[in-house]
This record gives C-alpha cells, sequence and structure tokens, in this order.
C-alpha cells in the first residue's frame, strides 16, 4: 500500500510540471526525503495492521472459509455465491431492520438529550463545570463494565428498572428476552451516547457569541424562539458532524449488545451477527467465518461511503 | 437587585444540574451497591448497602489481580505504541511536504469508521497464520489500531499550530529535522501527547471485542476478559461481578479526575473547529 501511496501522488505529480527531471529534483529535495521518512511508519502500520487485515476479510469472504480451512489451508473460491447466500437468508433482512431501529432511535435521543443538557450547561451556574465533568464518567469507563450492570438492573425479577415502573403500577417487563432486547439495549445504547453528544455539542454552543442572544433578548425572543432562531441553525455543521459520528460509531456497536444479550432476538444487528458467525456462543452455533466476512464487509462499505460524505460535509463547511 | 434574581435562578439550576447528574450516574451507584450487598440481600434491591460486606472485593481481588496486570501493561505499550507512530506523522503532516497527503489523511478518517469486528475478523486471520493468538504482544498490536489514527489526526491539528518561524529558525542554525522535532516541535506538543496518551490508554483498557476474540484462551488475559468469565460461569455471583467492575472502572475513573480538560480537549478534537 505504501507504493502505491506513493506511486499514485508522484505519478500525478509530473502530468503538472511535465517535466521529469524537474519531479526527480523536487522528491530530492531535503524537505521532501524527511517528510517521507517521518511519515513511513505511519504508511507501514496502516499497510500492516489495516490493509492487511482487510483484505483478509475480504478475500475470506470470497472464499469458503470453514474451520476445517484452518487445519488444512483449503479455502475454495466461491465469487460472490456467499453474498447471495448471506442476503437470501432470512435473517438477513430483519437483522437490517434492527440495526437501522437501533441506529436511527439512538441517534434521535442521544443527539437530542446532549442537545438540551448542552443548552442547560450553556450559561454558567455554580457547581456547573463539575456536573458537566461528572456526565463525562459512563462514556470512559469500559462498556463491559456499564453492560453488565444495565443487565442486572434490567433484570426481571430483582432489576431496579422493574422495581421503578412498578411503583407506578406498570407490569415488570422481560427486558432481554427476545421480543424486548432490542429496546433494552438502545436504553443503554442511548446512555452511553449522551456524553459524546453533550460535550460536542456543548463546545459548539460556546462559538455561539452571547451578543445575539442579547439582541434577541432586546427584541423581545423569549427563551424557545432564541433556541429555534439562533442556537439551532448555527449549530447546525457541528450538528451534522455529530450525528455522521454518531452514525459510525453506532453502527459498529458490538461489546454493549453481546454483553446484554448475545445479540439474540431482536437485538441482532449487522455487527453483533458478523460476530455471533464467526466467533459463536451466541446466536450462532456452528462458526461461519465467510458468512461473517461477507456482513464485515458489507460494514465495511458503509464506513467508506460515510467517509466520502464525512469529508463532503467538512468541504462544504470550509468553503 | 437583579444580581439577586440571577443569583436566585443560578441555585435553582444547580438543583435541576444535580438532580440531572444523579440520574445519569445511577447505574454506577447501583454497580457500588451491589457490589458492597451480601449475597443473601442482593436480590432484595435496596437502595443503598443495608446488609453492608467488603466479601465480594476480599475474594475477586485476589483472582482479578493478575488480570489487571496484564491490562496495565497492554495499555501502556498501546500508548508508547500510539505515541512512536503517530507524533512523527503528525510533524510529517503538518509540517513537511508528503505526497499524497490528502490521500493519507482520507484514509486516517475511514479507518477511525471501520468497525471493529470487521477488524478483529482480518487479525484472526492474519494471527492466525503467524501463531500470535493468544499472545499479550498481539493484543497491543490490535488494541493501538483504535487509537492511531485518532492520534495522528489529533498531532496533525494541534502541531500545525506551532509558528512555522520558529522551525525555519532552527534550521537556519543548522539543526536537522529529526533534531527540530525532537527539541522544539515535541515539547511543544506536549498537552496533545498528554490527550493521546490518555484516550490509547482508556481505549486499550476498555478494549472487549480484541480481547475477546484474539487472546480468547492465553495465559495471560486483560480485565475485560476477567469479568467477561464471571459473566459466562454458570453459577453466576452478582455481587462478585459487580465488584470486579468497580475494579476495572478504577483506572478509568482515576485518569478522568485527574486529567477532565485533557479528555474534553480529544472528544471535541476534529469534530468541531476553534
Amino acid at each position: 500500500m505504501s507504493m502505491t501511496l506513493l506511486e499514485k501522488s508522484a505519478a500525478r505529480r509530473p502530468a503538472r510540471t511535465g517535466d521529469a527531471t524537474a519531479r526527480r529534483r523536487r522528491l530530492m529535495r531535503p524537505g521532501v526525503l524527511a517528510g517521507i521518512g517521518f511519515v513511513s511508519p505511519l504508511v507501514a502500520y496502516m499497510a500492516l495492521f489495516y490493509a492487511y487485515p482487510l483484505y483478509e476479510n475480504v478475500s475470506m469472504s470470497l472464499h469458503r472459509f470453514t474451520r476445517a480451512t484452518y487445519v488444512t489451508g483449503e479455502a475454495p473460491w466461491a465469487g460472490s455465491a456467499i453474498y447471495r447466500e448471506v442476503i437470501a437468508s432470512p435473517q438477513f433482512w430483519p437483522t437490517v431492520s434492527h440495526t437501522a431501529t437501533f441506529v436511527v432511535v439512538s441517534l434521535v435521543f442521544q443527539y437530542s438529550i446532549g442537545l438540551a443538557l448542552a443548552v442547560f450547561f450553556q450559561r454558567h451556574f455554580p457547581l456547573s463545570g463539575v456536573l458537566r465533568g461528572l456526565f463525562l464518567v459512563p462514556w470512559l469507563l469500559p462498556i463491559i463494565v456499564s453492560g453488565t450492570t444495565w443487565q442486572w438492573m434490567m433484570d426481571a425479577d430483582s432489576g431496579v428498572i422493574n422495581r421503578l415502573i412498578g411503583v407506578f403500577g406498570v407490569d415488570p417487563v422481560w427486558w432481554l428476552n427476545t421480543d424486548h432486547s432490542l429496546w433494552a439495549v438502545i436504553i443503554a445504547n442511548i446512555w452511553l451516547g449522551v456524553p459524546f453528544n453533550l460535550v460536542i455539542l456543548y463546545s459548539g454552543l460556546q462559538n455561539i457569541s452571547p451578543d445575539l442572544y442579547e439582541a434577541a433578548a432586546i427584541d423581545g425572543a423569549g427563551p424557545w424562539r432564541q433556541f429555534w432562531s439562533i442556537t439551532f441553525p448555527l449549530l447546525k455543521p457541528v450538528s451534522a458532524i455529530t450525528l455522521l459520528l454518531g452514525f459510525v460509531y453506532t453502527l459498529k456497536v458490538v461489546d454493549i449488545i453481546w454483553i446484554m444479550t448475545r445479540g439474540t432476538g431482536a437485538s441482532q444487528t449487522l455487527a453483533t451477527w458478523a460476530y455471533s458467525m464467526a466467533f459463536g456462543k451466541g446466536a450462532s452455533a456452528v462458526i461461519k467465518y465467510s458468512e461473517a466476512s461477507v456482513v464485515g464487509s458489507i460494514l465495511l462499505l458503509i464506513a467508506l461511503c460515510m467517509g466520502f460524505v464525512y469529508l463532503a460535509v467538512q468541504r462544504r463547511q470550509e468553503a | 437587585m437583579s444580581t439577586r434574581t440571577h443569583d436566585h435562578r443560578a441555585w435553582w439550576k444547580t438543583v435541576i444540574g444535580v438532580t440531572l447528574t444523579a440520574v445519569m450516574l445511577f447505574p454506577l451507584y447501583w454497580m457500588v451497591n451491589v457490589s458492597l450487598t451480601d449475597r443473601s440481600a442482593i436480590r432484595d434491591g435496596d437502595l443503598y448497602p443495608r446488609a453492608f460486606t467488603f466479601d465480594h472485593y476480599t475474594t475477586v481481588i485476589h483472582d482479578q489481580l493478575p488480570y489487571l496486570g496484564t491490562s496495565l501493561v497492554i495499555g501502556l505499550a498501546t500508548v508508547a505504541l500510539t505515541l512512536v507512530i503517530a507524533a512523527p506523522a503528525g510533524y510529517a503532516l503538518s509540517k513537511l511536504f508528503v505526497p499524497g497527503k490528502r490521500l493519507l489523511n482520507f484514509l486516517l478518517i475511514v479507518a477511525q469508521m471501520i468497525p471493529a469486528v470487521v477488524m478483529a475478523l482480518g487479525f484472526y486471520s492474519v494471527y492466525n497464520d503467524l501463531g500470535m493468538l493468544d499472545t499479550v504482544w498481539g493484543l497491543i498490536l490490535a488494541d493501538s489500531t483504535i487509537a492511531v489514527p485518532f492520534a495522528v489526526m489529533l498531532f496533525t491539528a494541534f502541531m500545525s499550530g506551532i509558528q512555522r518561524e520558529l522551525l525555519e529558525a532552527a534550521h537556519v542554525d543548522g539543526a536537522s529535522y529529526w533534531r527540530t522535532f525532537l527539541r522544539i516541535v515535541l515539547p511543544l506538543s506536549r498537552n496533545a501527547a498528554v490527550t493521546v496518551g490518555l484516550f490509547a490508554f482508556i481505549w486499550a483498557w476498555s478494549d472487549f471485542l480484541f480481547a475477546s476474540t484474539l487472546n480468547r484462551s492465553g495465559d495471560r488475559r486483560p480485565i475485560t476478559m476477567g469479568l467477561y468469565d464471571y459473566i459466562g460461569s454458570q453459577n453466576l455471583q452478582w455481587g462478585e461481578l459487580m465488584a470486579t467492575a468497580v475494579l476495572a472502572s478504577i483506572p478509568t475513573g482515576l485518569l478522568l479526575v485527574i486529567a477532565q480538560r485533557y479528555v474534553a480537549a480529544g472528544l471535541t478534537a476534529g469534530a468541531v473547529k476553534d
């Protein structure tokens, strides 16, 4: 990968200068050599620890890998056959729909709660800094810690959540069983994502001039009007990036779901499906490396598209 | 008069803020609560540890100490590897001529978006061929991929703020690029390095996905696996599980208390432009 990277840019350059020796002289300049030298560990690293594993992943999706493959080394070429099998499997579309629900509902609530809190913290009040810091704690804890805690809180018999809703006369909910598991993991995931949204939106708010609010207040605009006429429109660029990153991060979630429900029932998303097919112990008892890689490659493609979207959004904001 | 009403309102906001924070942190309180409650009373769900005990901790700490040690080693090694790769790259991308810079920047963005499960599948296959499954350093290499792209972008953003004249003056004085990097760029980038190190450590410490795929049966496994083994056991002890969870949270909690401003700086890096 390092070669193609260098070759590509080197190949593009002479077209502009139109002179091979000028190009060589430019490449020989000490500054260029230093640039290449300082960046080469990264390029080598990306080739070894990104490109190579990703190549392996795509290759596995095109060959029929089984458990025996790791002993015999035999994996016959399958082309797009495994892709067609996975997409035609009865699990595929329900899993896509769970994934969409998980991502969209998580994002809507993470963003609106995060924004509401950011506006709440926008003007300083006693202890506001400390409290804002405390809001970060859930985001920094190992997810396996939060996951097990939520699992226990959602326990049907002795979980504190059922006890709480019981006070209001609601019947206990079997949070972690097949039907409700998607909502259980969405609730935990919203909780996990609020700190990230809060911090980013809060720092976006800090860039909005207080003069605007004062001017609006003089014109008689109340807080509600100020929010929709000043805060929300001016926060749009930051909101776009927050939601985009949130989408990518939510799409790849495995740990919180796996720890709480093993991705069973309605809580199976594309990412946990890939995980369970490759590493077992969950919904899928048989190891299916190739099928897992197919789902992985689909996720990879989405990530690549989102990379382009991110670039486009960033460029539009710079313009 | 007006300042008095202002103060009055501000205190009301504090009350609301404390309430909201309490709701947000309730799961953590519950974890501590359960970890301190005697086994016989855990299912009662008392709001505070009425049947108080330290037994879970004394049972757990002996078993989990090796896991905590392994996690510490993995975390620190991941930090070192990330800094060694990312700091020079940040210097090159911010201050030197690098062919293909735009492509590299794009790849760094995409790299952060790749789902960990895809990387884990690839790493599993590669490590299986190379006999690197169940090794600590295999896990260190894999964990570093979570932080390196982020670290490069953070260093690049930070180092582009260093005045060019400063570096040019060093060159006029005959300093090599390497010397300029070591003596001027690195010391000025200390804050960025702390933020990068902090995040690399937290992410490596918290990693579940790579550990559960690349180190499923090794001798030396991280604390996330210590915790995971408890969850998988037939006779699940919630008190001991929660005590382990508390132990696993201590390092990240400490880091947050010590270095809160670096955490906020890292979170917003890249997403918000100053």
